[in-house]
């Protein structure tokens, strides 16, 4: 025994070549954790660059640069009293004066020829407003600040066009450039001048949307997720139901928008780019992930409170409307938060459905042609035009900012009403 | 009268329903006072869900019936005038003239193009008017016939609660039919708008064709541009391979790190910043990546010597999509490792393997399963992804293999076909329903290997 042949694996704990191994073990796993951490911190830096990339350009796109007109309103408009444009008929008499006509000739007599191409097409709207809000401004000579023409934009805020940076310089030089809140930004609509398109009317195509898909595809989803916790027995139509749900959870979305173009557009005839119809397809989209949250939610009730409710002579309906639908619905709001946002940030169903239309104004009813705010986001990225880039992007962060609030709300509610039994 | 404004007048009836049969109940409960107890079957509350059901119910069926037909009387009613005795036969320019009238006689246009609809409006306003308030006076004499149906059903031995409750279950089941109505729906749809395609354009020529640059007028027997190969490649390549090179290792890795190294205070910041991630839109990821991602690739790839590289390359395309997807594959395999039984790992660790050690050899291959799972609903996920590809990959069909060319997909091709102004009939039209039943089928189909891979993995441990 004692001319036995060298164990292949060392055993001598402190002997070289053991420690080595044991060195070279260790190497291994903190290359593994490394990796791991890479992984995790390369994630976060990408969300870190997108956002800090959308916010670097989108906040620019709040802001609009103006230019300095100096309006002679007695000689310009013959003058007109600020009686006249004050009152009842205020509208008819701003209306009868040819506003633009008094903007281009105001701005050719400080600026030159060159100077109607210095402001933005909705200037003379801008006038028009500021005369209604204040018409005393017509009795003298007033210095009104109006939003300035995209290129003159883009050069005043970073580099543009070498033509547009000699106006600048030069209307720099004369003090006749500022900075202001693009408040038509928030309140317009979609325009072919980057510099006078806003985000209002998308929104309320959005939200109006929402508000269809938010009607439908809760109760639908809340009932069909009681129906199936709580009352179906086990058979081969509650098994297609749930094969169904499933299923429709994890179509992709563009599938929901060849439905609705081919049944609620094309067989039912429904109005094109509405509201209704793209609610419709987003409910149809939404619903499932209501039922999956709905049915965990009301799996989680525990079963002693349905016997203890028909114990005390509770009918089946009442014991889940009295006593299990409550006790769920902090979970089924939470998932129906998660579904609308995920509706909410949805683009191709619509696209589908023909939502991608130029709405220039804000839609007033259901059946109205509307778009989506993630819509206009790429009909926007699709422009050529240098303007729409920092539009595009302050569109993106007021999107981020309703999905991510409506994310945080769901979390919170999750922390706040969640009952663990 | 708007229909929306019609709805809200049967829901404000019938609320008046409700309160009136509560209130005959009550009278009944107060009736039975000092008699017997449990004269009165049922609450005064069912008594009046009973009346406002019975009437709200059938009225709002009828309404919406009415809504959709509606039209098609009124367009009849009009055609059988005198005055519409002189429009065009042809079926295209009257149906132009009709529409105008129409919606001159709803206020929705305000001048006429063309001559012959303006002496149509009149007719239009009088068809609608009638039409209109034959749905009114319809609609509200339903409404007050279920209503008093049910008003003289209430007694005090009525057994109202029962008669609600059937009619709650029977809400409940028609619910959930809605989900079974709409995959129906989208089967049916998708199959038969494909058919019609296949009628014109070979399936043969759709499924094994090479070349795809769809022409709108068919040929019979000759290549129509209708071959599919380039773009499947293009959604394997982009959706499978780039875009899982990217999601599998760092969302695996992610899993790994937070479940087993992190503390838990990095993991309860961590967790919902990988959340985040699959929270963003899928426009945005789209414009990032056009926007940012694809010229920097491009110009990587100038960099290193490919002349040719696209500013809309596949690369771009396919690793933002990566990124998108890694929270999917992150908690599909957080959930799997999770569910591999502590005695496995704690007995891996006893025996002196380092952590490392353990998970390659003892936690992976048990969670193999679902870990797979996860990684083919994320494949779904990625080739029925539409956004970013529209926006960052493009929209030439390219049979290659070189990550710096522009490659398109499937779903691109969808939004292409269906943007043009096109006829509904068109084979634009119909190709894009064919191209969206390959991607329904083939994401079903991943979709129910990856569910029953992981259900059965599940069981395998409980």
């Amino acid at each position: 025994m004692n001319n036995a042949v060298p164990n292949p694996t060392p055993t001598d704990w402190n002997g070289q070549i053991m420690q080595k191994r044991i060195a070279s073990r260790y190497a291994a796993e903190r290359r593994f954790k490394a990796m791991g951490f890479m992984a995790v911190a390369l994630s976060t830096l990408f969300l870190a660059f997108l956002l800090f990339t959308m916010l670097g350009q989108g906040l620019r796109g709040f802001q609009r640069t103006e230019v300095a007109v100096d309006f002679d309103f007695p000689a310009l408009t013959s003058g007109a009293s600020a009686a006249s444009i004050s009152g009842a008929n205020a509208d008819a008499s701003l209306n009868s004066m040819d506003i633009p006509g008094v903007v281009d000739l105001a701005i050719s007599q400080q600026y030159g020829d060159q100077g109607a191409t210095l402001l933005t097409s909705a200037a003379a709207a801008n006038v028009r407003q500021m005369l209604a809000d204040n018409p005393n401004l017509i009795t003298g000579k007033q210095r009104l600040w109006l939003p300035a023409e995209s290129r003159i934009d883009i050069a005043y805020k970073r580099s543009g066009e070498a033509n547009a940076e000699k106006t600048v310089a030069a209307l720099a030089d004369k003090e006749a450039l500022r900075t202001g809140f693009n408040w038509t930004f928030l309140t317009g609509a979609d325009a072919t001048d980057p510099s006078a398109v806003g985000i209002w009317a998308a929104f309320k195509g959005s939200l109006m949307t929402m508000a269809i898909t938010l009607l439908l595809a809760f109760p639908i989803g809340v009932f069909a997720a009681l129906y199936l916790e709580e009352y179906a027995s086990k058979n081969k139509l509650t098994d297609m139901i749930e094969v169904s749900i499933n299923n429709l959870a994890a179509v992709p979305s563009i599938i929901f928008g060849l439905l609705g173009l081919a049944v609620f557009l094309t067989l039912f005839g429904m109005p094109r780019s509405s509201a209704l119809v793209g609610g419709l397809t987003l409910a149809l989209m939404t619903m499932p992930v209501i039922v999956i949250a709905g049915r965990n939610a009301v799996k989680s009730v525990p079963p002693s409170i349905r016997e203890a409710a028909l114990g005390i002579g509770a009918s089946p309906v009442q014991v889940v409307f009295h006593h299990v639908l409550p006790l769920a619905l902090p979970g089924i709001l939470t998932g129906t938060i998660i579904g609308m946002a995920r509706a909410l940030g949805e683009t191709a169903p619509l696209l589908m459905i023909g939502m991608r239309a130029f709405i220039p104004s804000a839609p007033q009813g259901f059946t109205d042609a509307a778009t989506a705010l993630p819509v206009q986001i790429y009909l926007w990225s699709d422009e050529v035009n240098q303007g729409f880039v920092e539009k595009t992007s302050a569109a993106i962060i007021i999107l981020l900012i309703f999905l991510l609030g409506m994310n945080a709300l769901a979390i919170y509610l999750r922390n706040r009403f969640e009952t663990r039994w | 009268m708007t229909g929306t404004a019609l709805l809200f007048l049967v829901l404000g009836l019938g609320l008046v329903g409700w309160i009136v049969g509560r209130a005959r109940a009550a009278a009944f409960v107060r009736a039975a006072k000092g008699g017997p107890r449990g004269q009165v079957n049922s609450l005064p509350s069912y008594h009046g869900w009973f009346v406002a059901v019975c009437a709200v119910v059938p009225a709002v069926i009828f309404m919406f019936i009415w809504q959709s037909v509606s039209p098609a009387l009124v367009t009849n009613m009009v055609l059988s005038a005198p005055a519409a005795s002189g429009l065009p036969q042809d079926g295209f320019a009257r149906a132009a003239i009709l529409s105008e009238a129409r919606s001159i006689a709803m206020g929705l246009q305000s001048t006429a193009f063309q001559t012959q609809s303006e002496k149509l409006v009149p007719l239009y306003k009088d068809a609608l008017s009638y039409y209109q308030m034959l749905g009114l006076a319809g609609t509200l004499l339903l409404l007050f016939a279920g209503g008093a149906f049910a008003f003289t059903r209430l007694k005090p031995d009525f057994r109202a609660r029962n008669k609600v409750e059937r009619l709650v279950m029977l809400g409940l089941l028609l619910a959930s039919l809605i989900a079974i109505i709409t995959t129906i729906g989208i089967f049916a749809s998708l199959i038969f708008e494909s058919w019609r395609f296949f009628s014109m354009v070979s399936p043969f020529e759709f499924l094994f064709g090479t070349n795809w640059n769809p022409k709108s007028v068919i040929t019979p027997g000759a290549d129509n541009g209708y071959g599919a190969i380039p773009l499947f490649w293009g959604t394997i390549f982009i959706g499978a391979i780039i875009a899982m090179l990217v999601a599998i290792p760092l969302g695996l890795m992610s899993a790994i790190f937070l479940t087993q190294y992190a503390s838990s205070n990095v993991r309860k910041w961590m967790k919902p910043i990988l959340e985040i991630l699959a929270g963003v839109p899928t426009v945005v990821y789209g414009y990032f990546a056009a926007l940012t991602v694809a010229p920097a690739i491009r110009d990587f790839a100038v960099m290193l010597g490919v002349s040719n590289a696209a500013s809309d390359n596949a690369l771009a395309a396919g690793i933002v999509m990566g990124v998108m997807i890694i929270p999917l594959v992150s908690s599909m395999s957080d959930d799997s490792i999770a569910a591999v039984p502590n005695a496995m790992r704690d007995g891996s660790l006893a025996m002196g393997a380092t952590k490392s050690e353990t998970i390659k050899q003892v936690l992976l291959p048990a969670a193999l399963p679902g870990v797979v799972g996860g990684i083919l609903l994320a494949v779904s996920r990625a080739i029925g992804e539409t956004m970013i590809v529209v926006m960052a990959a493009g929209y030439t069909a390219n049979l290659s293999a070189n990550p710096f060319d522009t490659i398109t997909t499937v779903t691109v091709q969808i939004v292409a076909l269906l943007t043009g102004d096109q006829d509904f009939g068109s084979p634009h039209t119909l190709a894009a329903f064919a191209l969206g039943l390959a991607l329904f089928v083939t994401t079903f189909f991943l979709n129910y290997v990856a569910l029953r891979v992981v259900k059965r993995y599940r069981e395998a441990y409980e």
